[in-house]
């Protein structure tokens, strides 16, 4: 490969699996049990941690020879709600509507661990390129769970995906409704995102038993 | 490099720089950006408005707005007149939609103060349509809207709109299953105001009872349903006065 190293590409590939920051690090649950009702607000959600953890581990690894080391984390708060709040900005002024959508997404942006998880524990230590690339992974990392959560807790709860009736009408009683299929709401509350993630470390553990801790 | 990043000096003098970096640059995006945002809210104050009259661009299922570029004459062609209902008075004024409800509630709590109460008539079909901004409060933010009603009080259409509530939940009022639900709902029983609440455990999930004052509220948004209940109870009792004058 030309592009990337293959210690580059580790970066990446690792926090989709083995280090991933939801199922194994545990970071940015509060997020991922807010957004995660529905899948296009976790697609949306997934897309904007993307940016402002890639963005803003770039900026802080190009500056973190001349950070002080005792206001650090406030500097990289400032960074990261800089990015946040003039992307919202700019989505205000030339794409109204999906500056709509994301709402209540920005002050989630803000408060997501993964964000100064990765720019305290990579950014401050790394080149500005492979903090980049580590930004990328670990919300590329985050967003796979967001989106899993959103999948099922949709499907299994509204009945719907990006809004699309694909069991049918459940007022109506047609598609699947027709022969008793309910939906289960419990799915859209906040305590089934959890144990939806918890499901998903559990299979991920049992495939890969080198995650579990000893005791 | 010996430069010594634990001194308080350096520290201080970094955190001054940094901030008057940040703050300068904010400030440089947000003034550049103002108009443009202003705008876009003025727009999208007519579009709400539009689509409570039933003016949009919806499909099946969609909430889609009456497009930018057409909005303007749109508005010009559905909302007749505009006015400003202040006491008693009414007084016709082209730019009441653009009145801050927000700081109109705000100003209110000055006794002395009298409230401006934006009212828009619109026409459709033959048919005159008033359309009524609310505003109140959601779970995490404030919610609003814009409810039509027609000489009788039926409500002919409305539109919701939040500023944060949970996705999936109580953003949902945003949504046509529930938008549409509010369409043929009296606010009146015979001539006392009781405007239309969210209930849970509605027996009518169908919505086939008009004149229950309920409509189906949302699974898991208790509160803002509950937010909403209040928003149309409080907010359409000031304009009742009002538009029962009209019925007669």
């Amino acid at each position: 490969m030309g592009l990337l190293s293959k210690k580059d590409a580790k970066l990446i590939t690792d926090p989709l699996a083995d280090n991933n920051p939801i199922t194994v690090q545990v970071l940015g649950i509060c997020s991922a049990l807010a957004v995660t009702a529905e899948l296009k607000p976790s697609i949306v959600m997934a897309i904007s941690v993307m940016f402002v953890v890639a963005m803003g581990s770039t900026l802080i690894s190009l500056i973190r020879n001349i950070i002080p080391p005792k206001i650090r984390i406030i500097v990289q708060l400032i960074i990261a709600a800089v990015l946040v709040i003039i992307v919202d900005q700019v989505l205000k002024a030339f794409a109204y509507e999906l500056s709509k959508q994301l709402s209540v997404f920005v002050g989630l942006i803000i408060t997501n661990c993964i964000i100064m998880g990765r720019f305290e524990a990579f950014a401050l230590a790394n080149s500005p390129w492979r903090s980049f690339l580590d930004g990328i992974g670990n919300s590329a990392g985050y967003g796979i769970i967001l989106i899993i959560v959103g999948f099922f807790r949709e499907l299994l709860g509204s009945g719907s995906l990006l809004g699309f009736k694909v069991l049918g009408d459940s007022i109506e009683k047609t598609g699947l409704y027709a022969y008793g299929y309910e939906n289960n709401g419990f799915m859209l509350l906040a305590p089934m995102a959890l144990i939806t993630i918890g499901i998903i470390i559990w299979v991920q553990r049992s495939r890969n038993t080198a995650l579990i801790e000893n005791n | 490099m010996a430069k010594n990043t634990e001194s308080n000096v350096y520290t201080v003098l970094f955190a001054i720089g940094m901030v008057l970096i940040v703050g300068t640059l904010l400030a440089f995006v947000a003034s550049s950006l103002e108009e443009k945002i202003a705008e876009n809210k003025r727009i999208e104050k007519q579009q709400n408005i539009l689509y409570a009259i039933g003016i949009n661009d919806n499909d099946e299922t969609s909430v889609e707005f009456v497009s930018k570029s057409v909005v303007g004459a749109e508005f010009a062609k559905y909302i007749t007149k505009q006015f400003v209902i202040t006491g008693t008075e009414a007084i016709e004024d082209p730019n009441a939609y653009l009145i801050d409800i927000k700081k109109e509630e705000t100003e209110a709590k000055n006794p002395n103060y009298k409230r401006r109460l934006p009212l828009f008539i619109g026409e459709k079909d033959g048919k005159t349509l008033y359309v009524v901004p609310v505003r109140g409060k959601g779970l995490w933010d404030a919610i609003w809207g814009y409810v039509a009603l027609d000489d009788q009080l039926v409500v002919q259409g409305v539109f919701f709109d939040h500023a944060g509530e949970t996705p999936g939940l109580g953003a949902n009022i945003k949504e046509r299953f529930f938008m549409d639900d509010f369409k043929g709902e009296h606010i009146l029983d015979g001539d006392t105001f009781k405007g239309i609440a969210a209930v849970k455990g509605n027996v009518d999930p169908k919505n086939l009872n008009k004149t229950d004052f309920e409509v189906d509220a949302i699974a898991g948004a208790t509160i803002t349903g509950t937010g909403l209940s209040a928003m149309l109870k409080k907010d359409l009792a000031m304009y009742v006065p009002y538009l029962k004058t009209l019925k007669q």
